[in-house]
């Protein structure tokens, strides 16, 4: 401890006595750890918010009944297929091929498996939205309204109106925002909308919602179940999808799996549906660490290079060091402490700067309101990411740090006083 | 009771070619002795010296430094020894120059660490004392004359009271009156305090002052 205390001494004098080096090669840590802290935030932040956005937008896990175009024809039920060939031509799919039978009992016993904390039944469906003469084909979700409300926090997103109002309007109708826009109706205006088979209904607009995303808020609207099943000609009983939240979303795959097994339709959970926002994810991932990598390398070798030349100019000091009784220890930790002390100065100024910096990203406006809704740059403030750059910062020094001194350790005293 | 006990020492030079620079080199100094070591550039006189300084150890022979064998020691335990035995003066005083005269003084005895601070710094003022210097003490290493630094360096080569010192040309550097400055207070060392002083000198005046003379050439010992 007191030989320590004896290196930190020497380390500080030496440092100080050439403040010039000292502070830029400080400056080298400080720029790649603030650039390491703003892109890590600006990353993950816009990693956060499309993560958001995907598990806003759509369920933790999605059962459905996918449209099988190739199925056994009835006729091998009737012919022994080992002794008859039986040829079909051009197969058609059954018309309700994407229903799920008896899907209400299938969502009340979801609904008791322990991990689901909510689960919505719903038919979806094309239709055609008419304005005037033109026509746009826009995606129609019947829904439950109470719960769709609380799985996607609907109420959240709604742009103009209510939700509430959906209660009291059996024709009421959500629309995206987009969708309003381009059918040019706002609340309370009617809409006239063309299903599938032909049959032309009108509905009461009772509110616009935005999910930030172009291709739903331009697409999509919500009308009740009942409202739904009537305009398609269906049975109160006909729905097409189940959509399950689940406690910890990470689990999805395997819950899915498990619910395919169990009730054997089509379980596709978020990831799935997601995979190109988690493609983009670790695509950006590892742009960060390898630029932030890169960064702290360079500051590295600055760290290195003022060292070095730290070592040799101060060959004189470390003779006479070694030849008054310090240890080749003693030597390494002067040294060693110096580059740290530039490090971890270098490092903390790097996060504070890094904050700031973040800071101010995240005050800017986001130019590119067509793909996706966002008001500013999405940054988040994870203190583990500070923590990651100190820990960076110091093990690059730490290295950056060690030769020069191993150096200085083996500098032979009689050489240096000999001349 | 010998301060110095050097038996059969040799040392070989590897470059441009391989020649002895010592040969069989057996002496002894008592303690409280002050000797000084002569003789022409190249005889192995300054070699022998920092054989015996412990920093070079690539020598044939054995060493007895204050009576304990200090060849085939390890380098730290080298260097904890020189810490707590040994003093040096060199030619050209090598203080560290952004450290005050009293932080140089401090600073084997800090790294010895017998004593605290308050007493190091105390002791340290002693010493800057003996040498004349302790008006100087807050000044910056750096910024002393050359005759002021080589007292400086005596002060620091006393501050762990160690039985042996050992210097290069002390006054090789310094003026008249500055050389005889620094000859009084290692004449002192010797007789009062009873340390052993073994100086390399090409100062006849000098090496006239000390105890006794041993004269070198081609890495033997000519004149004891």
């Amino acid at each position: 401890m007191k030989s320590f205390r004896l290196s930190l001494k020497i380390a500080l004098v030496h440092l100080l006595s050439k403040k010039k080096q000292t502070i830029i090669a400080m400056l080298g840590v400080t720029f790649g750890i603030s650039m390491f802290i703003v892109m890590i935030s600006f990353m993950t932040g816009v990693n956060d918010y499309l993560m958001d956005l995907a598990l806003d937008g759509s369920p933790h896990i999605h059962v459905y009944n996918p449209v099988k175009t190739k199925r056994t024809p009835l006729s091998a039920s009737v012919y022994d297929t080992s002794k008859t060939q039986i040829f079909v031509h051009h197969q058609k799919p059954k018309a309700d091929q994407n229903r799920i039978r008896s899907g209400f009992q299938i969502l009340q016993e979801i609904q008791k498996l322990p991990y689901v904390t909510n689960a919505a039944p719903q038919l979806s469906s094309q239709v055609f939205f008419n304005n005037g003469s033109l026509q746009f084909g826009g995606v129609m979700m019947g829904v439950d309204i109470e719960r769709e409300n609380t799985m996607y926090k609907l109420y959240e997103k709604i742009e103009s109106g209510s939700v509430e109002k959906m209660r009291s309007n059996k024709d009421g109708i959500l629309l995206g925002e987009n969708l309003a826009l381009k059918l040019n109706v706002g609340v309370g205006d009617r809409v006239s909308l063309t299903a599938p088979n032909g049959s032309v209904f009108l509905l009461k607009v009772v509110g616009t919602f935005a999910f930030g995303m172009t291709s739903v808020d331009e697409t999509r609207c919500y009308v009740g179940l009942n409202t739904a099943q009537k305009i398609l000609g269906k049975p109160s009983d006909y729905i097409t999808d189940i959509n399950i939240r689940i406690r910890d979303y990470n689990q999805s795959t395997a819950i899915a799996e498990e619910i395919q097994a169990l009730f054997g339709y089509t379980a596709e959970d978020w990831k799935k549906t997601n995979a190109s926002i988690l493609a983009g994810e670790i695509i950006r991932n590892t742009l960060t660490y390898v630029v932030s990598a890169a960064m702290l390398i360079v500051a590295g070798f600055g760290i290195y290079n003022i060292m070095n030349m730290s070592v040799v100019n101060k060959m004189r000091d470390i003779a006479i060091l070694k030849a008054t009784g310090f240890e080749a220890g003693n030597i390494v930790s002067i040294f060693l402490l110096q580059s740290l002390i530039i490090g971890l100065s270098g490092a903390f100024l790097g996060m504070f700067i890094g904050a700031l910096l973040s800071y101010g990203i995240d005050q800017l406006p986001f130019p590119a309101r067509e793909m996706i809704k966002l008001e500013t740059f999405p940054v988040n403030y994870e203190p583990i990411h500070y923590i990651l750059g100190i820990v960076f910062g110091f093990i690059t020094t730490l290295f950056a740090g060690y030769f020069p001194s191993r150096k200085a350790s083996k500098i032979d005293p009689v050489a240096i006083i000999r001349g | 009771m010998f301060a110095v006990n050097a038996q059969k020492i040799t040392k070989y030079f590897h470059e441009p070619s391989t020649f002895a620079v010592l040969s069989n080199i057996e002496f002894s100094v008592e303690k409280g002795e002050f000797v000084s070591l002569i003789g022409k550039s190249g005889c192995g006189k300054s070699t022998l010296l920092y054989i015996l300084s412990t920093m070079d150890t690539d020598y044939e022979g054995t060493l007895e430094l204050n009576n304990q064998s200090v060849t085939g020691l390890s380098q730290d335990a080298l260097s904890r020894f020189r810490n707590e035995h040994l003093g040096f003066v060199f030619q050209f005083h090598f203080l560290l120059p952004e450290f005050s005269a009293l932080e140089n003084v401090m600073l084997p005895a800090l790294k010895l660490g017998k004593f605290s601070n308050e007493e190091i710094e105390h002791q340290a003022i002693e010493k800057l004392k003996q040498v004349g210097m302790d008006e100087y003490a807050r000044k910056s290493a750096g910024k002393l004359s050359g005759g002021q630094q080589q007292r400086v360096a005596i002060a620091r080569a006393l501050i762990n009271n160690p039985a042996i010192i050992m210097g290069d040309e002390p006054t090789g550097n310094l003026d008249k009156a500055n050389t005889y400055i620094v000859l009084d207070i290692l004449k002192r060392l010797s007789e009062e305090n009873k340390q052993t002083i073994i100086t390399v000198t090409h100062d006849p005046d000098f090496a006239a002052k000390s105890h006794r003379i041993i004269e070198m050439e081609d890495g033997k010992m000519v004149k004891r």
